[in-house]
C-alpha cells in the first residue's frame, strides 16, 4: 500500500497513542431496548482487539457507535482526537478515517470490482481516477484479487467479495479496521483466505477492532481480546490468559461453548 | 441478435426449430395445427376485409397529413432533418451496444438492400422516397460508427442531450429560421413531441418525487405524499381539461401559455405522480447494507443516493417504467379531446371529410399500427436495457 502520509490531526490529541477511546457508552434502541449499558475501551495505535461475546450481546452495537453508523446516548467515543458527535461534518470526517468490514460484504453489485475500490477515494478523498485506479489495483493485489478487477461482485465466491471489500475499505487509507464478523457468512473452505489476509493486515501495523468467533485468528493476532454479554464488557485480556485463565465464570460458560 | 453461423443456413434453422418447438410430439403437432386452424378461422374475416374490401386509399392519400399533420410543405427538409438526427443517433446508440457483434454480415446486409428497393417502389412523389432512401443510410452509418468507436460511448449521452434542443429548433424554427407556430405541430409529430418531451420531463420530477416521499424533512415528505396522492386520484382526462381550457380562465389577462407547452406539463405532472410511486418501490428494494456500506466509506448523503442507490433502484423498476412511458405515449391521444390535433385528432379530421366518409376502420387500424410500432419499440429496447445491465 501506498505510505501513509503523517497524520495532523494525531498530534493535536491529548490522549497520545490512543486512536479509539469509548467511556461508559450506553445506547437504546428506540428508547426501550437497552443494548449497550455503559462500555469501556481504549485502543492504542497498532493494537488488534478480538470481540467475542454470545449472539445479541452488543458486539456489532458496539463497533459500529465507533464510526456513527448507530447513535449512542450515553458515554463519550474519540476516534484519532475526535469526538463522535451529532455534528455531521465531524461524522463524515471520523468515517473517512475508519475502514469498516461487514458480515454481508455489501459490495456495491452495480459497480466493477474497481470501480468498488476506487469509488470513495475518488468521490470522497477527490484524487484523480488514475491515481485512484493505481492505488486500487496495488490493494487489489495485495488482497488477491487482481485478475477479478473488471469483474462484479456477483462473479466472484464470497472469499473474493470479502477480500474485495477489505480492499474497499482500505484504499480510503484509514486509520483503523473495523471488522464484523467478516467470516461467519463465508463457506467454510474460504474463511482461510480472508483471516489470512487480516492477519497480514495486523503485521502491516493497522489498528483493528474485529468482532469474530475464530479461536484460531484470535489467539494468534490479537493482542487483546474481550468478551460482551448482555451489552456489557465482561471480561478484557490477553489471548493467552483469556483462554487458558478466563477470570469471570460467564467467560469459561461461553468458552466452553465455542471451543 | 445477428448469430453469423455460418454452418447452418436460416432455413434449416427454421425447420429445426419448428420440429423442436412445434412438433416435437404426436400430441405437440395435433396441438398446433388445432391452433393454426383456430387462427385462420378467427383471422380470416380480418383478412378477407383487409385484402378484398378495405379502401386503402384514404391512408395513401393523406399520408402526409397523418405524419405531420398541418406543418407546412415548405419545411417539410427540417423534419426530415430531424428524424436524420434522431435515426443516426439511434443508429449509434444501437451499434455501441452490439459492439461485440459482427453487424454488418449478409442477412442484414441483403435485409437492408430490400428494405432500400421497398422505398424505392413506394407509392410516393420521388423527393420522399430520396428523403427515406436517406433515412436507411444514416441509420446504417450511425450503426457502423457506433460499432467503430464504441470505445467513445459516454459522448452518446451528450450527442442525445444535445439533440433536443437542436430539434426543437428545427421544429418550431425561429432565431434566424422562419418559425413555424405551434397550432401547425400536427399528427403523429406532435403525438411524439408530446410524448418524448412529457417522458424526458417527467422522469426526474417523479425520481425527485419518490426521494422526497423517504425524505427526513417532514414537509418535504408530506408535500411530496400530498401531491403523489392528490394527482393519482384525478383523471388524466380532467388534468388535461383543466391545464387547457380551464387555465386560461384562470390567468390574468394578456397571460398566455402555449397550447402545446400546457398539454405537456399536463402530462407530465400527472405521469410524474406514478413514476413516483415506481421509482419508490425500487427505493425499497435496495437492501439498507448498500447504504451503511456507502456511510462507513465516508460518502455523504447526496452522493450516496446518486452512485449507490438510484442506479440499483432504477434498474430493479426498468420494467415498470417503460410501462409507466408506453401508457403516457398512448395518453397523449387524449390529447385530441381537447382541442390537439395530434394523430387521432387528425385521423378525426380526415374521418370528417366527406371524401373518406365511414373509413374509420382503416383509419383507425393504420393509427393502431403506429401506436403499436412506437410501443413495442419502447419495450424492446428496454429489454434490452435490462439484458446489458444484468450482464454488467
Ligand atoms: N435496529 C435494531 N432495533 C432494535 N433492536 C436491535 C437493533 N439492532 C440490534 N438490536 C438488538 O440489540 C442487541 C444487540 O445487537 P447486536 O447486533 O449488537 O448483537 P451482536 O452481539 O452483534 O450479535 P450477533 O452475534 O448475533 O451479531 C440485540 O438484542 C438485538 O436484538
Ligand atoms: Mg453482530
Amino acid at each position: 500500500m501506498a505510505q501513509k502520509e503523517p497524520s495532523l490531526v494525531s498530534e493535536q490529541t491529548v490522549e497520545g497513542d490512543e486512536i479509539i477511546i469509548a467511556e461508559q457508552v450506553q445506547k437504546w434502541y428506540y428508547n426501550q431496548f437497552h443494548a449497550l449499558r455503559g462500555v469501556s475501551l481504549s485502543v492504542r495505535r497498532g493494537e488488534v482487539v478480538v470481540i467475542m461475546g454470545p449472539s445479541g450481546s452488543g458486539k456489532s452495537t458496539f463497533i459500529r457507535t465507533f464510526n456513527a453508523l448507530e447513535a449512542y446516548q450515553k458515554g463519550r467515543i474519540v476516534i484519532d482526537g475526535m469526538e463522535v458527535s451529532h455534528d455531521v461534518r465531524n461524522i463524515e470526517a471520523i468515517r473517512q478515517e475508519v475502514g469498516m468490514v461487514f458480515q454481508q460484504f455489501d459490495l456495491f453489485p452495480h459497480l466493477s470490482v474497481l470501480q468498488n475500490v476506487t469509488l470513495a477515494p475518488i468521490w470522497v478523498r477527490r484524487w484523480k481516477r488514475a491515481k485512484a485506479e493505481e492505488i486500487a489495483m496495488q490493494l487489489l493485489e495485495r488482497v488477491g484479487i487482481l485478475e477479478q478487477a473488471q469483474k462484479h461482485p456477483a462473479q466472484l465466491s464470497g472469499g473474493q467479495q470479502q477480500r474485495v471489500a477489505i480492499a474497499r475499505a482500505l484504499a480510503m487509507q484509514p486509520k483503523v479496521m473495523l471488522f464484523d464478523e467478516p467470516t461467519s457468512a463465508i463457506d467454510p473452505e474460504m474463511v482461510r483466505e480472508v483471516l489470512d489476509t487480516m492477519r497480514s493486515l495486523a503485521q502491516t501495523g493497522m489498528t483493528m477492532v474485529v468482532v469474530t468467533h475464530e479461536v484460531g485468528f484470535a489467539r494468534e493476532v490479537a493482542d487483546r481480546i474481550i468478551l460482551m454479554d448482555e451489552g456489557l464488557l465482561v471480561e478484557e485480556a490477553t489471548p493467552t490468559d483469556f483462554f487458558n485463565h478466563p477470570q469471570q465464570e460467564r467467560t469459561r460458560q461461553f468458552l466452553s461453548q465455542i471451543l | 441478435m445477428t448469430h453469423s453461423s455460418p454452418s447452418t443456413s436460416p432455413k434449416s434453422g427454421i425447420v429445426t426449430w419448428l420440429r423442436q418447438n412445434l412438433f416435437s410430439t404426436w400430441y405437440n403437432s395435433l396441438l398446433t395445427v388445432i391452433c393454426l386452424v383456430g387462427l385462420f378461422l378467427g383471422l380470416r374475416g380480418l383478412l378477407v376485409w383487409a385484402i378484398a374490401q378495405a379502401q386503402w386509399g384514404v391512408i395513401a392519400a393523406n399520408l402526409p397529413l397523418f405524419f405531420v399533420g398541418r406543418y407546412p410543405d415548405e419545411s417539410y427538409w427540417r423534419l426530415w432533418i430531424v428524424l436524420g438526427i434522431i435515426l443516426t443517433l439511434i443508429g449509434i446508440s444501437w451499434g455501441i451496444n452490439q459492439r461485440s457483434e459482427r453487424l454488418f454480415n449478409r442477412p442484414v446486409l441483403v435485409a437492408a438492400g430490400v428494405v432500400a428497393v421497398v422505398i424505392l417502389f413506394l407509392p410516393l412523389a420521388l423527393v420522399p422516397r430520396l428523403w427515406l432512401l436517406a433515412m436507411l443510410l444514416l441509420l446504417l452509418a450511425g450503426t457502423g460508427l457506433g460499432n467503430r468507436f464504441a470505445a467513445q460511448g459516454n459522448w452518446l449521452y451528450l450527442a442525445w442531450l444535445l439533440s433536443f434542443p437542436i430539434i426543437l429548433w428545427l421544429i418550431a424554427g425561429g432565431l434566424g429560421w422562419e418559425s413555424v407556430e405551434s397550432d401547425r405541430w400536427t399528427g403523429l409529430l406532435l403525438t411524439l413531441l408530446t410524448a418524448v418531451v412529457s417522458i424526458v420531463l417527467s422522469f426526474p420530477i417523479g425520481v425527485l418525487l419518490a426521494l422526497g416521499r423517504q425524505s427526513q424533512l417532514p414537509v418535504v415528505r408530506l408535500l411530496s405524499i400530498l401531491y403523489i396522492e392528490i394527482v393519482r386520484g384525478l383523471p388524466l382526462i380532467g388534468i388535461l381539461f383543466l391545464a387547457l381550457v380551464m387555465l386560461p380562465l384562470f390567468l390574468p389577462a394578456g397571460v398566455q401559455w402555449d397550447r402545446v407547452v400546457r398539454a405537456i406539463a399536463g402530462l407530465t405532472l400527472f405521469s410524474a405522480a406514478y413514476l413516483a410511486e415506481n421509482v419508490r418501490g425500487g427505493l425499497q428494494a435496495v437492501p439498507p447494507g448498500q447504504v451503511e456500506a456507502a456511510k462507513a466509506l465516508g460518502l455523504k448523503s447526496p452522493l450516496i443516493t446518486m452512485l449507490i442507490v438510484l442506479p440499483q433502484a432504477l434498474k430493479a423498476v426498468i420494467p415498470a417504467l417503460v410501462g409507466q412511458f408506453i401508457g403516457l405515449f398512448k395518453n397523449t391521444s387524449l390529447l385530441s379531446l381537447v382541442g390537439l390535433v395530434e394523430l387521432v385528432g387528425i385521423s378525426r379530421s380526415i374521418l370528417a371529410n366527406p371524401n373518406y366518409l365511414g373509413r374509420y376502420a382503416e383509419v383507425y387500424l393504420f393509427v393502431g399500427v403506429i401506436y403499436w410500432i412506437f410501443c413495442y419499440g419502447m419495450s424492446f429496447a428496454s429489454r434490452r436495457l435490462e439484458k446489458k445491465l444484468n450482464i454488467e
